[in-house]
């Protein structure tokens, strides 16, 4: 009884729903979703020798720019310096601006595929754009420092280090996890 | 025992960069179709209302790890050439502090906030600028923080380095532990609220 109300209130949204351009494909089972991800960090270990990586990019994004600021300063800085050296001793680093350019390319065949493109700001019921883009640049910023500590990030040290049983990325994912959830509460307005 | 590729010189500085864009388009494609570019998708997870990003995240790591654990031990990949992270385990443990705390009030992590912002979503660019704002800080204060960043430094650690047991026998562990997250996410999501 309770099911059948439950499957109608969601038939009813469905339909109230504003008619969208493209039919909009629902999200893919995410387990599936995680052996492809799973698959291609597999690769990444055979063909590359090392896993996926998104943080490192925009290390790499920052130093190019304080680079072209203000070039003393980045060259007398090592967390600068070190992401500036000549791209042919260095492969590793155009690999990371490489692969995450490729990640964008990647998730905008996707979502046009899918048709889920489209300009908008994904927030929770009771947040306004303005909040929302004001905690999403807040949050950015304090997830920048965070993985700064860390070496890496979810795809860098959660996905790539849980993978290899690294003990700094399970302490990192741990740490990520408990954090997340402790916090939660200040940002319920937000998502709730 | 002549994979990674790259690392036993098969593949040139430009193949090497066709294969991390390949890499890239694979893992940004899997992490939309996975619903991973939706920050209120992602935030779920915090709120026990939708728990994408623990399935995903640990059916990868299940995929990944099994893999390479057995291509290893089938000689095909040389387990030695493949990058092993470092620990560092007070900058690691804060960082991964600092960085919840971001996660959850930003809704996206890095490599979402890309998919995001590639999605036409204006919160995974305003993310994005705040990840690079937040690197800038962090490379702006590095002098204060150097030291912390460096400390605790006790090398290539695995898990089962740390406590002693056979490489296969940890992997066994995480599957078994995996497959019991996944279990309790289903009863979570499934539970009335």
């Amino acid at each position: 009884m309770k099911s059948a109300e439950l499957s109608h209130g969601a038939e009813r949204r469905t339909v109230s729903r504003a008619p969208s351009r493209a039919p909009t494909q629902p999200y893919m089972n995410p387990y599936l979703a995680g052996v492809g991800i799973g698959s291609v960090l597999l690769l990444a270990f055979v063909v590359m020798g090392r896993g996926l990586g998104a943080s490192g990019g925009f290390s790499v994004a920052v130093a190019a720019g304080m680079s072209a600021i203000a070039p003393e300063h980045a060259a007398n800085s090592s967390p600068y310096a070190g992401y500036l050296v000549d791209g042919a001793a260095q492969p590793l680093r155009d690999w990371i601006v490489i692969e995450l350019i490729g990640v964008m390319l990647g998730g905008f065949i996707s979502a046009v595929a899918a048709g889920r493109f489209r300009r908008a700001i994904d927030r929770g019921p009771r947040a306004t754009d303005r909040s929302r883009l004001i905690y999403a640049f807040s949050g950015g910023a304090v997830m920048g420092l965070g993985a700064k500590f860390a070496r890496g990030c979810t795809s860098g040290q959660a996905l790539t280090g849980g993978a290899m049983l690294s003990l700094g990325s399970w302490l990192f994912i741990i740490a990520a996890f408990a954090a997340g959830y402790a916090a939660a509460p200040l940002f319920r307005k937000q998502w709730t | 025992m002549n994979t990674p590729l790259f690392e036993y010189g098969f593949l040139s500085h430009n193949a090497g960069l066709i294969a991390a864009l390949v890499i890239g388009l694979g893992f940004g494609f899997f992490l939309e179709r996975g619903g991973l570019g939706n920050a209120t998708k992602l935030a779920g997870q915090f709120y026990l209302k939708d728990l994408t990003v623990l399935k995903v995240l640990f059916t990868a790591i299940l995929t990944a790890m099994l893999g390479l654990y057995w291509l290893g031990r089938f000689g095909v990949v040389d387990l030695t050439r493949v990058y092993q992270l470092p620990t560092f385990v007070l900058p690691q443990l804060a960082g991964g502090l600092i960085f919840g705390v971001g996660f959850v009030m930003g809704g996206l992590c890095p490599g979402t906030s890309c998919v995001s912002m590639s999605s036409g979503r204006m919160d995974g660019l305003a993310l994005v600028g705040g990840m690079l704002f937040g690197v800038l800080v962090f490379n702006e204060i590095f002098p204060v923080v150097s030291i912390f960043y460096n400390s605790t430094a006790i090398g290539e650690v695995t898990i089962p380095q740390l406590i002693g047991v056979p490489h296969g026998l940890a992997v066994f562990a995480i599957v078994i532990a995996a497959l019991g997250s996944f279990v309790l996410a289903e009863r979570l999501e499934r539970s009335p609220r």
